[in-house]
């Protein structure tokens, strides 16, 4: 156990406890991101005296399937403790509820996501913040807390109050402490789980009445900015929507500050969206453009992928821009194309900006195939037994690295662990970390946390047999018969750059600098979900206790019915009646004068 | 032999019959019955039957000059004073007022001879502290410097009044006559510094119905927030156009030098938490309408209530307490329609610029002439100016009424904390009885809900909060009683606390809901077959019984 515990702590960088040296904290805190972070270098705003700011951005992606990715970053910083003696309670640019809910349940990170449906790794690459579909939740609470689970209930139910969303759901049955998938993103020493919580809830579904209390949140609400393109109509009508809020306290350097970072991810359809033509416009997706930026913002950008595009032999994009920036995103030089909104001329003369992609080609090339991936099904048949197989692929072609998973099965699936098996190229490939923890009918889940190898090219196939119990006929969902959802799995992963492995990049750099991997740009973090499960349990008839109770009162009324009867009624002799014969032959007799017979 | 068997039968048909009354039934009874703890019916009765005592301490220091040396020995030590009023049939009032006399010391003698009536009134005070509840009054000659000519009574800052004594006193009456004129004004300077039957028939407003109340009285106890054991302060900055105007406002250090103070004195009534936000393109939900002769945009008083909802919505609802929140806005109109004025019903502009919402909070609009420059304009607010039209609203909202005192009085000026002593006593009196009437009212009504209902559940947890939320009530009903304000305001805040969540608790809601054909749809199944052939057999007894007699008759004739 300890060993393992040491191995996983060599590999994963998130759960490093020092956050003194700023450049470690900050590539640390900056594990999912964005083309934000990155680029903070060369055009950061003039410092300010104001102590908050408020950054907005728009990733506007082409998918190789020819759908068209869309990631809205909001960014609202502020160099404030919520935590310290003083009461923080005069809000500028930070929304005020979420600052209560920080300060009241002394929250130190707060990850909240909701998500319609599911991102296909597969055919559109990496998303910039992964998120499961239904909504997510994991909260590092501080270590003043005394009664954790309590602060996490209440928690849960303002949070639902806040967006709206059947967080109130959340309770022991479907809340975990991971020991090592979710570590801090912020600054801070704390990693003691026992801070932490973590609850998925695949079945939410994400609507508008969740996206409007997510834009109130904005400084410049939906009225101006970037988010005036947030039509819940046009979002809606996706493949895939995700919105997500991210607090956490990170490094001012002097001093703390927290970070808010509202996202919205959204995947439009070539077909049902963009009517079958590779064109894809602002006004098509969000049938709005843009014509100012939030005046609050200090920066406010629109960027668009133009890696595989660099002479525009693919698409072409206009109003053409001459502002380019390059970035390292999860591993992979990309080139932006920018849209300041906050230069005027850049909306030109009709002072609207409606950024149009037209496709050259009908088809659009190569997609580099995602080095990590996941997927997950249930296998078996009855409504018994069944097994959960959990698929990993390594697609790196000679780099083995090691992946951490995560499975929060609910109890009503008992897990067979010893039937645990852990398969890659056909050998038993043994996890040298897991952590276990066994469900509890109707009190808590079960908990398996795995640290895996992945040779290179491979697909690593963990499989786990479970019984599926009977429930309580109260604890049906009201539609039992649709089945029953199983969280999606989350694999956490250091993944080997691409740009580390493509040997065409030393050709752009002087060759003193490429012979070794250099060592940022190596390996990236990544963390992946996999499908949901959808799991039929054995389903009565619910009409049934009537049945039963009708049937067993029958019976017993039978039952007692005739043990009555035998128990009350009087036996006597009875005269024997004289028969039919008998009495005739006596009327006979009568007739003729003859004496009767007895 | 016959007669034998038949008896058999008969017995055990009787047995049957008997255990299935004497087990069956309570069998059945015992295993559907809901769980009712058991909850103090009578208590509860008892205080659905409300009769208030509050006690007031009055002491009466007569000053040098203002009794005859005769006088002063015949004078009584303490002298009791009661009124009772019905209020309804269920609600008494009682109050007692226990006037305690003597005469000064020689160092309140020294203080009373200071030049004004507010520096007597300071220097009074340094020399004794009265408790909160209680009324000092010091009775001056008529000769006295102190009081400013034309005024018989001073308030102060604290719980102490200054009374000029009248003119009969010096001329030799009976000490009867002279009390009995010092006590009207007595009766008045109490109504003023403690409270007066209209304050709280305003506040037993929760139990008795506003029939006879005047329009006025009742828009006044309506304006103020009804009593709570907290409340949320917010102050919200309305930018509706930043791309105009950059606003700052030094909003913390405003609250701690105007608002603080006043929150603080009031701390032992309720707790604040107090919080602040600026709001970007928040709109009012009226279009401002252009006047000519003024040369600015007016929001007539008619338009005023359709302001506040469109706001409302981007307010934000506090996520962290369930107390009300009071609201308090500073509108800053963007620069197409600057400036901006409200008007009242007469088409006079306010000079305030401002208006509140009754328990809700108040509104300022704050115009700022940003005109040429290039946008957008830094504007630095005065929070003087703000806080100067907030703070007197806050004081309205919270129910620190400012009536106006009658002929003949003068009230000192309030101090730093914006509150004096016998204001704050005053509100406390109210809340108290309002906490106590509202604290009732919930505890009876509960009970009447869990007596009508029988299918709820009372789970011992509810049954504790009951008995405890009767328990401070009693206790606050005594301290008033006793006349000791504080611990009354502490444990009437504590029975209100402790009946609200006896009465919202979750667990009531899960009631145990059968409709009867249901119930009967799942009994008849086993309750018939079972009792139909008992029920049977045992009429068929019944009627040999009653033949019997009839046969035993036929056989004897």
């Amino acid at each position: 156990m300890n060993v393992a515990e040491t191995v996983f702590i060599d590999n994963v960088p998130t759960t490093e406890t020092d956050a003194s040296p700023p450049s470690v904290t900050e590539q640390k805190a900056d594990e999912a991101d964005h083309v934000l972070d990155t680029m903070q270098t060369q055009d950061f705003p003039p410092p300010s005296t104001a102590k908050d700011q408020f950054q907005e951005e728009l990733v506007i992606k082409p998918l190789h399937s020819g759908d068209i990715y869309a990631s809205f970053q909001f960014r609202t910083q502020w160099d404030t403790d919520f935590l310290l003696g003083s009461k923080v309670s005069h809000y500028r640019l930070f929304p005020k509820s979420l600052g209560q809910v920080i300060s009241k349940f002394s929250v130190r990170e707060l990850h909240i996501s909701f998500t319609q449906g599911y991102w296909r790794t597969m055919q559109w690459g990496q998303p910039f913040l992964p998120s499961p579909p239904g909504a997510e939740l994991w909260v590092w609470f501080q270590d003043t807390v005394t009664d954790v689970d309590l602060a996490w209930k209440e928690l849960t139910n303002v949070l639902s109050g806040i967006f709206c969303a059947s967080l109130n759901f959340i309770d022991s049955t479907n809340t975990v402490q991971p020991s090592a998938s979710f570590k801090p993103l912020g600054v801070g020493n704390v990693t003691d789980q026992r801070f932490l919580r973590y609850a998925v809830l695949p079945r939410e579904i994400v609507c508008t009445e969740n996206l409007t209390p997510w834009k109130k949140l904005l400084p410049c609400g939906s009225k101006a900015g970037l988010a005036v393109l947030m039509k819940s109509e046009k979002l809606f009508h996706s493949s895939f929507h995700s919105q997500a809020l991210h607090i956490r306290p990170v490094c001012k350097c002097k001093s703390t500050s927290w970070e808010l970072r509202q996202t919205l991810n959204v995947v439009f359809d070539l077909h049902t969206s963009g009517q079958g033509k590779r064109e894809w416009s602002l006004f098509k997706m969000f049938s709005r453009t843009l014509t100012e930026a939030c005046p609050l913002a200090s920066s406010s950008k629109v960027y668009v992928d133009i890696t595989d595009n660099p002479q525009g032999e693919l698409f072409e994009l206009s109003p053409a821009t001459p502002l380019v920036s390059q970035a390292v995103v999860l591993g992979d030089g990309r080139t932006y194309s920018v849209y300041d909104l906050t230069d005027h001329a850049t909306f030109g003369q009709t002072h609207s900006l409606n950024v149009l992609l037209r496709w050259r080609a009908a088809e659009s090339g190569e997609m580099l195939r995602p080095l990590l991936h996941g997927e997950r099904y249930v296998a078996g048949y009855g409504l018994q037994t069944g097994e959960i197989h959990t698929l990993v692929y390594n697609n790196h072609p000679y780099r083995a690295f090691p992946v951490l998973l995560l499975d929060t099965v609910p109890w009503y699936l008992r897990l067979y662990i010893h039937t645990l098996t852990v398969t890659s190229k056909g050998r038993d490939n043994k996890p040298s970390y897991i952590h276990y923890q066994p469900s509890k009918d109707r009190l808590q889940p079960h908990l398996l946390e795995m640290l895996i190898q992945l040779p290179p090219n491979s697909v690593t196939e963990v499989t786990v047999q479970f019984e599926r119990a009977l429930l309580k006929w109260t604890e049906y969902t009201p539609d039992p018969n649709h089945g029953f959802y199983v969280g999606s799995s989350v694999i956490s992963a250091l993944v080997p750059s691409v740009v580390a492995m493509d040997t065409n990049n030393t050709q752009e750099r002087p060759l003193f600098s490429s012979f070794f991997p250099c060592k940022e740009e190596s390996t990236y973090f990544m963390r992946i979900y996999t499908e949901p499960l959808l799991v039929n349990l054995p389903t009565p008839d619910f009409s049934m206790p009537y049945n039963v109770i009708c049937l067993t009162c029958t019976v017993v009324a039978v039952g007692y019915g005739s043990l009555y009867n035998l128990l009350t009624r009087t036996f006597q002799v009875e005269e024997p009646s004289q028969g039919l014969a008998k009495r005739l032959a006596n009327i006979i007799r009568r007739l003729r004068g003859v004496p009767l017979l007895t | 032999m016959v007669w034998a068997e038949r008896h058999r039968g008969r017995l055990a048909a009787l047995a049957i019959a008997a255990v299935v009354i004497a087990v069956g039934v309570p069998l059945w009874w015992k295993t559907t019955e809901t769980y009712r703890a058991w909850l103090p019916v009578a208590q509860i009765n008892e205080l659905a039957q409300l009769q208030l005592q509050l006690s007031v301490e009055v002491e009466v220091v007569f000053s040098k000059g203002t009794l005859t040396a005769e006088h002063q020995k015949k004078i009584p030590p303490s002298n009791t004073r009661q009124e009772e009023h019905v209020v309804d049939e269920t609600t008494r009032l009682r109050y007692r007022y226990e006037t305690r006399y003597r005469t000064a010391t020689i160092m309140e003698e020294d203080a009373l001879n200071q030049s004004t009536a507010a520096e007597a009134d300071i220097s009074l005070h340094m020399l004794s502290e009265s408790p909160s509840g209680s009324v000092v009054i010091y009775v001056v000659p008529e000769s006295s410097t102190v009081l400013p000519e034309g005024v018989s009574v001073y308030v102060g800052q604290r719980r102490t009044a200054l009374l000029r004594a009248g003119g009969q006193m010096r001329v030799a009456v009976a000490l009867k006559e002279v009390l009995a004129s010092l006590e009207t004004w007595i009766k008045q300077v109490l109504q003023v510094m403690s409270f007066s039957h209209g304050d709280i028939t305003a506040a037993l407003s929760d139990r008795v119905r506003p029939g006879d109340r005047s329009r006025e009285g009742l828009a006044d106890s309506m304006r103020a927030f009804k009593s709570s054991p907290g409340y949320e302060i917010t102050f919200s900055l309305l930018n509706p156009d930043p791309t105009s105007h950059l606003l700052h406002w030094d909003v913390e250090a405003a609250i701690s030098s105007y608002i603080q103070p006043l929150l603080s004195k009031m701390a032992p009534v309720a707790n604040f938490s107090i919080d602040s936000q600026i709001l970007y393109y928040a709109v009012l939900g009226v279009n401002p309408r252009y006047d000519p002769t003024l040369n600015a945009y007016t929001l007539n008083a008619d338009s005023l209530s359709h302001v506040i909802n469109p706001v409302e919505a981007r307010l934000g609802s506090s996520a962290a307490s369930s107390n009300p929140v009071l609201n308090f806005l500073l509108y800053v109109p963007d620069s197409r329609h600057s400036p901006l004025h409200i008007t009242d019903h007469r088409r006079h502009t306010v000079p305030s610029n401002a208006f509140s919402s009754p328990r809700w909070g108040g509104i300022m609009v704050y115009n700022v002439n940003a005109s040429g420059t290039e946008l957008p304009v830094d504007v630095h607010i005065d929070m003087r100016r703000v806080m100067g039209v907030f703070l007197p609203q806050l004081r309205l909202m919270l129910g620190v009424q400012s009536a106006a005192p009658p002929p003949g009085f003068l009230i000192g000026p309030c101090g730093n904390a914006g509150l004096a002593d016998w204001e704050l006593d005053r509100l406390m009196w109210t809340r108290s009885v309002e906490n106590v009437a509202t604290a009732t009212t919930t505890i009876t009504s509960l009970a009447q809900l869990l007596d009508q209902i029988g299918n709820i559940v009372i789970n011992d947890n509810i049954a504790e909060q009951v008995s405890s939320a009767v328990a401070s009530l009693q206790l606050a009903v005594g301290q008033l009683e006793v006349g000791n304000l504080g611990l009354a305001m502490q444990y009437s805040k504590e029975a209100i606390l402790q009946s609200e969540r006896a009465f919202f608790d979750p667990s009531l809601l899960h009631l145990l809901y059968f409709p009867d054909d249901q119930k009967f749809a799942i009994y008849i199944p086993l309750f018939l077959p079972m009792c139909v052939p008992i029920l049977l057999s045992l009429l068929k007894m019944a009627s040999e019984v009653r033949q019997r007699p009839g046969q035993g008759q036929a056989k004897k004739d």
